[in-house]
């Protein structure tokens, strides 16, 4: 199996939030009950970011959150998939005139698949998942 | 011929397939409680197929080489363990004198060198883990001699192959109101080892986000992994084996299988505990019920 299959099928996800209303992450953690179950894809979430493969990004990213998101995605162990989930993290969404805001995500590092919505579905979670594995399969 | 019994069969090889299957087997059944639907079966050995292809980070203040060796020579203590438990399974004759004791110290290695490999690292909340593994360590270490105590009692040999040689005769020591008592103690001292719920504390993913590995990253994690995986196999193996042998048949891998749903239910169905109450658990609760265990094997029940 090449090293992007391999890849495809044990993800483990480190979760960034910075600036979210918060509805954002509680849908990631939906897409991980009995409903839709992520496990079955070998995916679960992960406490440190040096066990992850795959970063998502909520909220649009404030003043304090911007310096921090670019260290842990520099010391994250390579590769590593960004996916930015929600409005706010793909283009700040209903935080665009915030004073406060440095995002969107793309702006400080690159992001890897976009899921938009507000906040997305569990459904446009998975696909999103489905978009970065597509991707990591083809490489 | 002896490396082949270290790599392949009973070492590494071997105890690292069963593993894997042993830990897909738990996370499946872990998720059909939680009425999901549970990884596919070779799960185990993507994750860790993933992991050997994934850079290493070092962190900048870590002991480097203290941080690189720990998770190796765990992996490395563990694979000598499945070597002689293994052995023994298949030839009595393969045993030494002590073996036993050489056994358990080289199933505390893995727990040190996690120790080790957290401090080493820096990183605050992987020494949190790390104190919270010492603890964890100093407090069911002691009940898991005391239980250990009463087969060498019952049995006057320090041989596994004897201990095992004596139950074909005389029936297993579980079976006797000592041994029983033992067995339990070793049971639940054997979820500690492992670090399974409700003794995760070192861990502890929602509170210290993965505690003492927090900082290990690709291959090094890997090797921490094998060793888990390694470790669910041999533990429960070198317990039948005290206790409730004979287990080179197909029924030892029947009595494997039900250790293994012991720790499985056990660990869906508790909470995890503070690292006082783990401590005041294994100290006050189990270590006098060994000490009763000790008593009773001198009296001969
Ligand atoms: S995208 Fe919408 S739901 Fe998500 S964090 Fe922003 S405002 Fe909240």
């Amino acid at each position: 199996m090449s090293i992007g299959g391999i890849l495809s099928r044990s993800i483990w996800v480190f979760h960034f939030a910075s600036g979210p209303c918060n509805n954002c992450d509680i849908e990631i953690l939906d897409a991980l009950t009995p409903r839709f179950d992520l496990e079955r894809f070998g995916i679960k979430l992960v406490g440190s970011i040096k066990h992850a493969d795959c970063m998502l990004v909520t909220g649009m990213i404030n003043v304090k959150g911007a310096p921090r998101l670019k260290y842990l995605y520099d010391m994250a162990p390579k590769p590593l998939a960004v996916v930015a989930v929600g409005g706010c993290a793909c283009s700040k969404g209903i935080f665009k005139d915030s004073y406060y805001t440095r995002g969107p995500v793309d702006r400080i590092i690159p992001v890897d698949a976009y899921v938009p919505g507000c906040p997305p579905r569990p459904e446009a979670i998975i696909d999103g998942i489905v978009k970065v594995v597509k991707k990591l399969r083809s490489v | 011929m002896v490396l082949f019994y270290y790599v392949v069969f009973p070492g590494f090889l071997a105890v690292f397939v069963a593993g894997g299957i042993a830990s897909w087997v738990e996370r499946k059944l872990t998720a059909r409680i939680q009425a999901r639907v549970g990884p596919p079966f070779l799960q185990p050995f993507y994750d860790i197929k993933k992991l050997f292809i994934k850079e290493i980070t070092i962190p900048e203040h870590s002991t480097r080489s203290i941080f690189m060796f720990s998770p190796v020579v765990a992996f490395a203590a563990v694979t000598v363990v499945s070597t002689i438990v293994g052995l023994n399974l298949i030839n009595r004759a393969y045993g030494f004198n002590g073996d036993l004791i050489v056994c358990v110290y080289l199933l505390l290695i893995p727990s040190v060198c996690v120790v080790l490999g957290a401090s080493a690292s820096g990183n605050p909340l992987a020494s949190l883990g790390a104190s919270r593994e010492i603890k964890l360590v100093l407090s069911y270490e002691l009940a898991f001699w005391t239980s250990l105590a009463i087969p060498v009692l019952k049995t006057h040999q320090l041989k596994l192959a004897s201990i095992m040689g004596f139950q074909a005769q005389n029936g297993a020591i579980a079976s006797s109101l000592s041994g029983i008592i033992a067995f339990i103690v070793a049971i639940i001292c054997m979820q500690a080892k492992l670090a399974r719920v409700p003794f995760d504390i070192p861990e502890a993913e929602t509170e210290i986000s993965g505690g003492a590995y927090i900082e290990y990253s690709g291959p090094l994690l890997g090797f921490f992994k094998i060793t888990q995986y390694m470790m669910l196999v041999i533990l429960p193996l070198f317990l039948l084996e005290i206790f409730w042998g004979p287990v080179n048949s197909p029924v030892g891998i029947l009595k494997y299988l039900l250790l293994l749903f012991i720790i499985i239910v056990l660990e869906n169905t508790n909470p995890r505990l503070k690292i006082d109450q783990a401590v005041k658990f294994f100290w006050f609760g189990l270590f006098p019920l060994g000490v009763i265990g000790i008593i009773l094997a001198m009296l001969g029940m």
